[in-house]
């Protein structure tokens, strides 16, 4: 995880539920490449053709809410979205994209300061977002230590193996 | 009158102090949980992956470990073919036997609660969000993607967040022809869908004890559309009754201290409610059903199935509104039952009958129309009446479909008039 991200914007309304993100009719697709060419199809359509690695999502209230399909962070992430911003988040769509490395930030009063097409800046561990365009910027709790360790792993499947490596080889320094 | 900043625990605190090992958690702290029950249905194929890529090879407990498909049953394309082979291998190398396959299908989380997987004091996971339904056993149930779940097999645990409690204290009678479904539009329509984001809504007062397991369930269901982590219900005699030789593992009781902190607490009086409807395109623009009446929206499809509202007694309801009547011409009414076991007693009643000699299609038992992703699917400019639980757009199909969340009674009513209908005139 970096400390600074900084990207282009897409903006999004409130309550982009993930049929919105993914819809219903794609959840039998598993490959993350396919997924990405149907990406907010309905909440954005240019987005899927024109997205590059490393935008960044700001976003409204309750981004994510309904289902618990991970396709959503996974197309996401194989767009390469360098980090989503919301002023709240529905639960699971969080977990979900944290456990994924990608960094999701809470920052109330966010969606108001961006346009589609801006820059922004976020400071990870000050907890800050900064339009560059405008100098505006809105501060937001940092992530607690547990959920910035996730994302320095690189995401939960990193940790895990980490933790079961350690324990399969107890002692030996193996990692 | 119970006061809502004393010292004591709500049950969610203690569910989760216990799944953790503490002697008690508050409101914020993260825990370690571990898993009592989880429970995958085809998104778990994409659990797969990631357990192989952890190292895992073995899963913690595979007698805690239920996987009930049931969008696509059986399936319908050949993606959906293949991520049901995905779950037979992986359920076959892993040891993994309570695989309710085609055959024995139905909507898992129907599958969860007739089957006893989930018990008083449970923490249960599974990769649907409408797993809190399964709160209604007085446990903490929640949804989780594919990856978490891959984590849950692998070590049996997961962190969680402890959530702040909202009480909703429902007190009053359920008038003739009101139902459970619309008590929770109701309170939908008043915490709205981002109104217990992140925390626990726990069921409490002298109308929620006496409903039974099934109403519960529809309830506790549809707290997920309320943002919450799970909905509850405190176990009770009617929690025992119901788990009374089906239950798959020992029970831990619990109920909240009566000086819990609650962070709010909502109080509902359901007496003289009428039946209620969530209008497009979210479920908490809820209206009196009364009032929808009168603007004569025409449907072009219903729909009376899925984890919120297809059990035995819902069909029931719908059937003694059928009963004597036709469903309109140039509406399709679709009915699909929760699970197979009560597709077998749907046949058993003569609900079937019912329903196709009206003119209705009946179903094998599965999510059905409910996700827009399988059949049912709705072109554009369509509506449907609907006993499921949520009409975002897209939800059901095309994205300019409009979709009313309703109670079964209601969609059976709207089918026979072929417009949003009260099925109290049936009753």
């Amino acid at each position: 995880m970096q400390e600074l991200i900084e990207g282009r914007v897409w903006t999004l309304g409130r309550d982009v539920d993930t049929d919105q993100i993914i819809s219903g009719k794609y959840l039998t697709i598993i490959d993350p490449n396919e997924l990405k060419k149907h990406v907010f199809e309905i909440a954005l359509p240019e987005f899927a053709q024109r997205a590059r690695p490393g935008d960044i999502l700001i976003a409204d209230e309750n981004f994510g809410s309904g289902s618990s399909r991970e396709h959503a962070p996974q197309a996401m992430r194989a767009v390469g979205v360098g980090a989503v911003v919301a002023d709240s988040f529905s639960r699971i769509f969080f977990r979900n994209a944290i456990n994924l490395g990608i960094p999701t930030i809470e920052a109330r009063g966010v969606r108001a300061l961006f346009e589609t097409g801006d820059t922004a800046r976020i400071e990870m561990r000050a907890g800050r977002v900064t339009n560059v365009r405008t100098g505006r910027s809105v501060d937001f709790p940092p992530l607690p230590p547990h959920l910035l360790g996730l994302l320095e792993a690189g995401g939960l499947v990193e940790k895990v193996r980490r933790e079961l490596a350690a324990r399969k080889a107890p002692g030996t320094g193996t990692p | 009158m119970s006061r809502s900043n004393g010292h004591g625990a709500t049950l969610a605190e203690k569910i989760l102090a216990r799944a953790s090992g503490l002697e008690h958690v508050v409101p914020g702290q993260i825990v370690e949980g571990n898993v009592d029950l989880a429970m995958m249905h085809e998104q778990g194929a994409q659990t797969v992956a990631p357990f192989h890529q952890m190292g895992a090879t073995e899963v913690w407990d595979p007698e805690r470990v239920v996987i009930a498909i049931d969008h696509w049953v059986p399936a319908s394309t050949e993606g959906a073919a293949v991520l049901h082979r995905i779950l037979r291998k992986f359920a076959a190398e892993t040891h993994l036997s309570h695989f309710y396959d085609v055959g024995q299908h139905g909507i898992c989380h129907q599958i969860l609660a007739e089957n006893g997987w989930v018990v008083p004091g449970d923490l249960a996971v599974g990769t649907d969000s409408h797993t809190n339904m399964l709160g209604a056993m007085g446990a903490v149930a929640a949804g989780v993607g594919p990856t978490e779940m891959a984590a849950v097999l692998a070590l049996g645990r997961l962190w969680l967040k402890v959530p702040p409690t909202v009480q909703v204290r429902v007190r009053g009678q359920l008038g003739h022809g009101v139902t459970a479904k619309d008590l929770v539009l109701r309170i939908l329509g008043e915490v709205r869908t981002t109104g217990a984001a992140y925390k626990a809504v726990e069921y409490t007062g002298p109308t929620i004890g006496r409903l039974s397991m099934p109403e519960r369930f529809t309830i506790c269901n549809m707290t997920t559309e309320m943002g919450a982590k799970t909905g509850m219900v405190a176990p009770d005699s009617k929690t025992f009754d119901y788990l009374a030789g089906i239950a798959k593992h020992p029970m831990h009781p619990l109920k909240a201290d009566p000086d819990a902190s609650y962070e709010r607490t909502l109080e509902i009086d359901v007496d003289g409610m009428p039946p209620m409807v969530a209008c497009p395109y979210s479920p908490d623009n809820v209206r009196p059903l009364t009032e929808v009446v009168r603007e004569h929206v025409k449907v072009d499809q219903a729909f009376l199935g899925s984890c919120t509202n297809a059990r035995i007694e819902d069909l029931r309801e719908g059937a003694a509104v059928m009963k004597g009547h036709r469903v309109a011409k140039g509406v399709r009414l679709i009915v699909s039952p929760a699970s197979t076991a009560i597709y077998e007693q749907c046949l058993r009643e003569g609900i079937i009958q019912t329903f196709t000699e009206a003119g209705a299609v009946f179903t094998s038992s599965s999510c059905s129309a409910c996700f827009g992703g399988n059949m049912g699917i709705l072109a554009p400019e369509e509506v449907c009446a609907s006993s499921s639980n949520r009409n975002f757009p897209g939800r059901m199909g095309a994205k300019e479909a409009r979709i009313y969340l309703m109670s079964p009674a209601a969609v059976v009513a709207t089918a026979i008039h072929g417009e949003v209908s009260d099925p109290r005139e049936f009753l």
